[in-house]
């Protein structure tokens, strides 16, 4: 049994460095492609400032893409250090989209990525647009294998457990590629990454014409970023991941945790637009609904049900006790019992296995687990409501303030005044944080509320780390956090001095800086 | 083509062999020369020509190391898993260093501080020597054994701790890797520059060469004089599910050269080995910088077989309970992940070289200082 708090150190560490990680990415998503659009218009002009937007948005993008690089390292690493019998269990399954993704993704997206940066003198116009192109082709089939991989976890799908190898594997490719559940939250995130980088340089942008600094440079960069930001922004929304959550009991009890759902409603469900969840009473305090609307959005109809979470605790507390069954068979099959009945036993409750094991967390025999501690794994079962439904509403409430931005932005746009509107300016500037908070909190979201599995109905979190001790994991943390404030100083801090520096940086002779007979620092 | 599950057993330990050789040949050399950059670049420009060398295309190097962690995860889950886990601390130390890379080459020179570029070298030199040296002392470890186990659930547990790994014979080995790697990266860097930097990276070269095959020899002494190895007595048929504790296994003195006593054959490996590194240390002294690069290819191929073929069929050996060493026959994944990633290799690996190939030639040619003066502003 793996020690309480080596199982939260490892937890919190994975937290905290893919958050980080996802600091970085949801950026290198999409200014790719906003890098590839610029350069496309270069090619097919030939006008000069379209190449220097793409080398000044380049240059941040550059900056950005190497902490991205950095802490996705960690995350290869981690699977294996922190996670050891989560890879040996699932490893078969989960490990083959990663390893396509660096045969497929990463190689194209990383041997690029140094064309793109130093290839301008060396390769024709549209030898070097391609580079470009095959960076964020790279970068989103990169997206797509992780979605994969992470799809499997809420949703395992195309694999089933074998007792002589003590694990998960695959039975089919397909069902595990065309998860549904992986497919919907691959265009919701790499849609949400589109946005955090048109609001990116939409802000940047606007804040060059409120300096009134750089004004055909900014204008340009602003109408992309108001375009592009504007149809991400509407596939986000609109390809919102909660149409995948009626797929799997997983993603069936997150969505009664997003919504604070305790009782089955008569279809269609009414949505809380707000309230105080009450884990104990389970109840929502003050709430405020709206009839029909959740209904609406999560089955796509009016007349099925949205499964409340006090039935979902009934339907958890019957595989409990199947499972229980399942681990006590497991154990005599191990043991070298083969006997057609203990397969037979085995066969018939090894659906609920994961069950089992999440009640042997409680219970070291199962099938004599008393009724206290099979109600304390039921209760267990379900993640903590209120962070998961507090983070979702910040999440949306983010998004739609976006989604205001840019229809603004792009109104004003057509009508070719935006640069005018100082009011719109300096909304798209104060908006800048907004898309990473709505990532995160989505990540937490997404991940937290698939707690308490690591894999879902398959292999709880707790059971799934490494053996390690709490001296090990203490040693981990603190580097990490040592490392990653020292990189977050310095990335912010040049990012802060080529933001202020804007086009300038690229020495040119052309932009403010210069033409004011300032000396720009670079 | 469907292969029968042993003979996709047998194809992976190439493919992870063929893997773990692209990644010591390509970011090897980026490693080698991190390690080298205080030294053979005295002034800031000089080390600028150093990092622009190899700038544009280590990138794509590293994924190497990335996707051969990646193909170990999908073939070798618990490979994978008892490693990564058991060389907790080493491995954090490695991914530290490795921090200092990606941010190392972008943020450098864009800021004129000579603290700040002073510091980034050095973690640059971090990020180079540190891995180079514990992927040897890994190495070294595998022939010693790690101290797991495996419980009846398959979950590896461990005694023992980081400063146990750093035995006498681990960092002798760990002494080849960063000595290999030194010297191809410093070949490597006489290919890309020319004048003062070109002269001191072929006199690095001309001592690392040599030190590599003592530390060599010496290893392949110790080996076969000093050291328990294992051998399989009785194993399940190869074709079956894997079940790593089925086997037997006993520890013997110099058990670890059975291979080669079987097959005289292997031994070309590390004569290869002798040979690549002189004709390297030869063909540099002469100004054929190429050759001697390609020799160095060479010779850390030849190395890396050198110990597989030792170790062959075992993977992981452990020294705490000889029955749970992972072996290519017991520690794979299922026979369709096998069969898939088969063909995943397959057709991507060739459209990898490829494009890679066209990006070196792209990227061809020298770097000087002369470019970095005039392109100050757009270089690392």
């Amino acid at each position: 049994m793996i020690a309480d708090d080596v199982v939260t150190l490892s937890r919190l560490q994975f937290a905290i460095t893919a958050l980080y990680h996802f600091l970085f990415v949801p950026l290198t998503l999409g200014l790719s492609w906003m890098l590839v659009i610029m350069e496309s218009v270069y090619v097919m002009t030939g006008k000069q400032i379209y190449k220097d937007m793409t080398r000044f948005w380049g240059k941040l993008f550059g900056i950005n893409f190497a902490l991205g690089v950095t802490t996705g390292l960690t995350m290869e690493f981690q699977f294996g250090t922190n996670w050891a019998y989560y890879s040996h269990y699932v490893g078969d399954i989960f490990g083959v989209p990663l390893a396509i993704e660096g045969l497929m993704a990463f190689f194209l997206e990383s041997t690029f990525v140094g064309l793109f940066f130093f290839g301008w003198q060396r390769l024709s116009k549209g030898q070097h647009l391609l580079a470009t192109f095959l960076v964020a082709l790279g970068s989103n089939l990169s997206a797509l294998w992780i979605l994969v991989a992470n799809g499997w976890m809420q949703h395992p799908a195309g694999a089933e457990f074998n007792y002589q190898t003590m694990r998960m594997e695959l039975t089919s490719f397909a069902e595990l590629f065309f998860n549904p559940v992986a497919q919907v939250k691959f265009v919701h995130t790499v849609a949400a990454g589109y946005v955090t980088a048109a609001t990116f340089v939409l802000a940047i942008s606007a804040w060059y014409l409120l300096k009134g600094r750089d004004i055909a440079f900014a204008r340009r960069s602003f109408a992309i970023a108001a375009g592009f930001g504007l149809a991400s922004i509407l596939s986000v929304i609109v390809l919102g991941d909660e149409s995948g959550y009626e797929i799997g009991d997983v993603q069936r009890t997150k969505l009664a945790v997003m919504e604070a759902e305790w009782e089955t409603q008569e279809p269609p469900a009414d949505f809380t637009l707000f309230g105080i969840p009450n884990q104990e009473e389970q109840r929502t305090d003050y709430a405020i609904k709206i009839p029909w609307v959740l209904g609406l959005i999560a089955t796509r109809s009016l007349d099925e049900p949205v499964i409340g979470l006090k039935d979902i605790l009934v339907e958890n507390e019957e595989r409990m006790r199947s499972g229980a069954i399942a681990v006590a068979a497991l154990r005599e099959l191990r043991a070298g019992n083969e006997d057609p009945e203990v397969l037979a036993r085995f066969e018939a409750h090894k659906d609920d296995l994961g069950y089992g094991l999440l009640l042997s967390r409680y219970a070291p025999d199962p099938v004599n687990a008393t009724e206290e501690q099979i109600q304390q794994a039921v209760a267990a079962s379900i993640p903590q409501v209120a962070p998961v439904f507090w983070l979702f509403r910040l999440m949306v409430f983010s998004g739609f303030t976006l989604l205001l931005l840019f229809v603004l932005a792009f109104y004003y746009c057509a009508k070719r005044v935006a640069d005018q509107k100082r009011w719109l300016l300096r909304f798209a500037v104060y908006a800048l944080p907004l898309p990473w908070i709505a990532v995160e909190a989505g990540w937490i979201v997404a991940e937290y509320g698939r707690q308490p599995w690591a894999i879902g109905e398959v292999l709880p979190t707790a059971l799934a780390t490494s053996s390690l001790d709490k001296g090990d994991l203490l040693f981990s943390l603190s580097g990490f956090v040592f490392f990653y404030t020292l990189l977050f100083i310095a990335e912010i801090y040049l990012m802060v001095k080529y933001a202020r520096l804007g086009p300038s940086s690229l020495h040119t002779g052309r932009y403010h800086h210069e033409t004011q007979g300032q000396e720009a620092r670079a | 083509m469907i292969f029968d599950y042993d003979t996709l057993k047998l194809i992976w330990w190439l493919f992870v062999g063929v893997l773990l050789i692209g990644f010591a040949l390509l970011d090897g050399f980026d490693l080698g020369i991190g390690t080298l950059l205080p030294f053979i670049g005295r002034s800031d420009t000089e080390r600028r020509v150093i990092i622009n060398a190899i700038g544009p295309t280590w990138e794509g190097n590293q994924v190497w190391f990335v996707t051969a962690g990646g193909a170990l995860f999908a073939a070798w889950p618990m490979v994978y898993a008892a490693a990564f886990s058991g060389l907790y601390v080493a491995l954090l130390l490695v991914l530290f260093a490795l921090f200092f890379r990606p941010v190392g080459f972008d943020y450098r020179s864009k800021i004129a501080d000579p603290r700040w570029r002073a510091f980034w070298d050095w973690g640059m030199f971090a990020g180079g020597m540190v891995p180079a040296l514990v992927f040897g002392v890994a190495f070294g470890n595998l022939f010693l054994g790690l101290p797991f186990r495996f419980d009846d659930t398959l979950r590896p547990f461990y005694e023992g701790s980081f400063f146990q790994l750093l035995s006498p014979f681990a960092l002798l080995v760990g002494l080849v890797s960063l000595g290999m790697l030194v010297n191809h990266g410093a070949l490597y860097l006489a290919i890309k520059t020319e004048g003062v930097i070109q002269q001191r990276a072929r006199r690095a070269a001309s001592l690392a060469a040599p030190a590599t095959a003592a530390a060599f020899a010496l290893a392949g002494v110790w080996l076969a004089f000093g050291i328990d190895g294992l051998r399989i007595v009785s194993m399940p048929d190869p074709a079956a599910e894997p079940a790593v504790l089925a086997k037997t296994v006993v520890s013997e003195r110099g058990a670890w050269l059975d291979n080669y006593l079987a097959h005289p054959l292997l031994w070309l490996l590390p004569l290869g080995a002798f040979a690549g590194l002189a004709l390297s240390r030869v063909w540099s002294g002469r100004g054929r910088d190429r050759l001697a690069f390609a020799a160095s290819a060479f010779a850390v191929s030849a190395i890396i077989l050198t110990a597989a073929s030792a170790l062959f069929p075992f993977v992981l050996p452990s020294s705490l309970d000889p029955r749970s060493s992972l072996t290519l026959w017991d520690a794979t994944s299922s026979h369709l992940t096998l069969q898939l990633m088969f063909w995943a290799v397959l057709i991507f690996l060739p459209i990898i070289s490829a494009y890679t190939t066209w990006v070196y030639r792209v990227m061809r040619g020298k770097v000087t200082e002369k470019q970095v003066e005039e392109q100050s502003h757009t270089l690392y």
